[in-house]
């Protein structure tokens, strides 16, 4: 595979998240940040270190971090909390449910460290199952930024929203794929990539193979890939490397687990007639759920869902891991031929 | 059962753990050097004279059982296990990797011997309390112990255990805090004050002992002392100093999470010098760990 057509500037989302945290506490004096014992490693120390006194460290105790925070959100403060997934919101997901969801508080749950490439420090740690635990709860906003670049943009817009809200961060540097100029509003999803914006060297090429594979009409798009985080980078090596073999995809970036774009996934399962969703988690409860329930509604096609099969996690290079689990992009190769079968039968 | 190793015989043993941690860490390329260091005298004492067990049947009904909540310093008992035969020391090696049963925190499911996953911090201490519990109600003669760090006290789960197991007088339980005054963000005393912890768990109706963490008596001598407090749970505020061994990381916040040559500070000697360094140290102390007062 040519990863090289693709940027391989690669920077943790748990960075732009600090980055995030300096802007919008330059934006807004309400903001305040509390850590659990965390600081270096969830970045906030870039938001200490720019205002100490707005910081404020909880230690090893993320029940209180929650609880504390919704205190200060219901006096009228934005605090952002920073943990890792495991623990914020895996520990004291009660404390959010009662104090910061029905509360209807401003805190902002920034869950880092998640997913199975936490690698070698093995199940405990890899955090799975906080998208299903967030989006099962009401009035909270659910994020998982694709890189950096967005996960800055979501932490500022989090300080805006006015609402609980949970970002869900990792630890591995992953590739930058969105640029500065990549529209950026919750709620709203993104198309990474579609055939129609293609360049025309590239459509020629495309041309020639599909008449060797007599693909779909059109240069339509035979499936939507929608993915979250930085798992999207392999849904869009997977995705290039199909249209080489005249199968064309759209890949959707649905940066917003909840609420959810509906029409975005709506219109495109209209246009395909089939649905891969790839994402670092449970397969269960998790943003193939999310979509699975948003297509049951509205307008059904099969659907695969790349992620974890209701495991636990093991140590291991963060890489081996992903294979081990069928996350990489051969896998969502996989899904999407077998998807094309299914709508096809 | 394993023969119990006298005092002198404990310290060398003590030593050739140490280096052995520091191997494998070197090897995994990842994990925690500073609890795992400052504990080897505790662990040595435990597995190779307090512990009623038998490496080679680690579901003996009648053993002790050894909880360790702060999940991270697992390296030591890791080492502490291999070097008594509950498997392989070339297994070590494996700590960390795709497919080992040396998981980075360590898990129940996988290595026989190891009493409960954990990690995740704060949650051990209920969990022997639980254990302890129902094993009395089954009038059982072993001892259930804990392992569990200074950070973790920030935690309220932990102190929901100490209230559970002072009322209940939870006698066959007994606790050891690793007293090291560190955690992630700094000494604990800065991110979040313990003290007076002696008067906490007094207050809660704990028995409480302090020891020097590295003096091979005196965890020893407290540990069989706790067997004979009848009324109350007891806490051995065990002293110690993280990294102790290597000079380089002995009383260093920054030694928590690192292992020799990971660290990506300017400025620092590579990682074979890290080892090296490391390793000569431990090796030139022969067996002679000092406690402050020997
Ligand atoms: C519930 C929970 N929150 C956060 C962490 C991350 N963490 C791992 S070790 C640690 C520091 C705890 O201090 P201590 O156990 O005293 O560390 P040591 O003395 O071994 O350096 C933290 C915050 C965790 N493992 N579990
Ligand atoms: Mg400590």
């Amino acid at each position: 595979m040519n990863k090289k057509s693709f940027s391989t500037n690669k920077v943790a989302t748990r960075q732009g998240y600090g980055e995030g945290l300096v802007i919008a506490g330059e934006a807004d004096e309400k903001v305040v940040v509390l850590c659990a014992d965390l600081t270096e490693s969830t970045r906030s120390i870039l938001f200490k270190e720019k205002f100490p006194d707005r910081f404020i460290e909880i230690g090893v105790a993320e029940q209180a971090l929650a609880t504390i925070a919704a205190g200060m959100a219901t006096y009228g403060k934005i605090p952002f909390i920073s943990s890792y997934a495991a623990f914020s919101p895996g520990r004291n997901w009660e404390q959010i449910r009662t104090t910061i969801a029905l509360n209807d508080v401003p805190v902002k749950i920034a869950g880092a460290h998640a997913g199975l490439t936490v690698g070698p420090d093995g199940a405990t740690h890899q955090m799975l199952e906080d998208i299903a635990l967030m989006r099962a709860m009401p009035n909270m906003v659910v994020m998982y930024p694709a890189d950096a670049i967005e996960a800055r943009k979501a932490t500022v817009a989090a300080a805006k929203n006015g609402k609980p809200t949970y970002i869900r961060l990792a630890r591995e540097k992953t590739p930058i794929i969105t640029t500065e100029k990549t529209p950026f509003e919750i709620g709203k999803s993104h198309v990474l990539l579609n055939p129609s914006t293609r360049s025309a060297d590239a459509q020629g090429r495309l041309e020639q193979s599909r008449k060797a594979t007599s693909s779909g009409p059109h240069g339509d798009p035979q499936v939507a890939i929608i993915g979250a985080g930085p798992l999207l980078y392999e849904a869009v090596v997977a995705a290039k490397k199909l249209a080489e073999s005249g199968i064309e995809t759209v890949v959707i970036n649905s940066h917003t687990i909840k609420p959810i774009d509906e029409q975005t996934i709506i219109k495109y399962a209209k246009i395909t007639g089939a649905v891969v969703t790839v994402e670092e988690h449970q397969i269960n409860g998790g943003l193939g759920g999310a979509v699975a329930e948003v297509l049951a509604r509205n307008f059904p096609v099969p659907q695969e869902f790349v992620g974890m099969p209701d495991s636990f996690g093991e140590s291991g290079d963060p890489d081996e891991l992903l294979e081990k689990y069928h996350m990489k992009s051969a896998d969502i190769i996989a899904a999407v031929k077998k998807v094309i079968t299914r709508k096809n039968s | 059962m394993t023969r119990k190793l006298t005092n002198q015989e404990l310290k060398e043993k003590a030593n050739l753990i140490r280096l052995d941690i520091i191997k494998m860490l070197v090897e995994a390329g990842s994990g925690h050097s500073a609890g795992p260091l400052g504990m080897a005298d505790i662990f040595t004492a435990f597995y190779f004279n307090l512990l009623k067990h038998d490496p080679k049947n680690p579901q003996w009904e009648e053993r002790d059982r050894l909880i360790l909540s702060n999940g991270h310093i697992t390296p030591v008992r890791y080492v502490a296990m291999a070097h008594a035969g509950y498997f392989p020391i070339s297994e070590l090696k494996t700590l960390r990797k795709l497919g080992s049963r040396l998981q980075g925190h360590p898990e129940r499911k996988r290595l026989p011997g190891v009493e409960t996953t954990s990690g995740p911090l704060g949650s051990g201490l209920a969990q022997a309390s639980g254990y302890a519990y129902a094993a009395r109600m089954d009038g059982q003669k072993f001892r259930v112990y804990c392992i569990c760090s200074d950070g973790e006290h920030d935690s309220g789960n932990h102190w929901e255990a100490v209230l559970f197991a002072g009322k209940n007088k939870l006698s066959n339980l007994t606790a050891i805090v690793d007293r090291n005054n560190i955690q992630i963000d700094g000494y604990t005393e800065e991110v979040m004050p313990l003290e007076p912890l002696r008067a906490k768990y007094e207050a809660f109706n704990w028995h409480v002992l302090h020891i020097d963490g590295h003096n091979l008596e005196e965890i020893i001598d407290a540990v069989n002392h706790a067997k004979a407090v009848f009324e109350k749970p007891t806490v051995i505020i065990a002293h110690t100093i993280p990294g102790k061994g290597v000079d380089y990381m002995e009383n260093d916040p920054k030694w928590h999470g690192a292992v020799p040559g990971v660290s990506d500070m300017p400025g620092e000697p590579s990682k074979e010098k890290q080892t090296q360094i490391a390793l000569h140290e431990l090796r030139t102390l022969k067996g002679k760990i000092k406690s402050e007062h020997e």
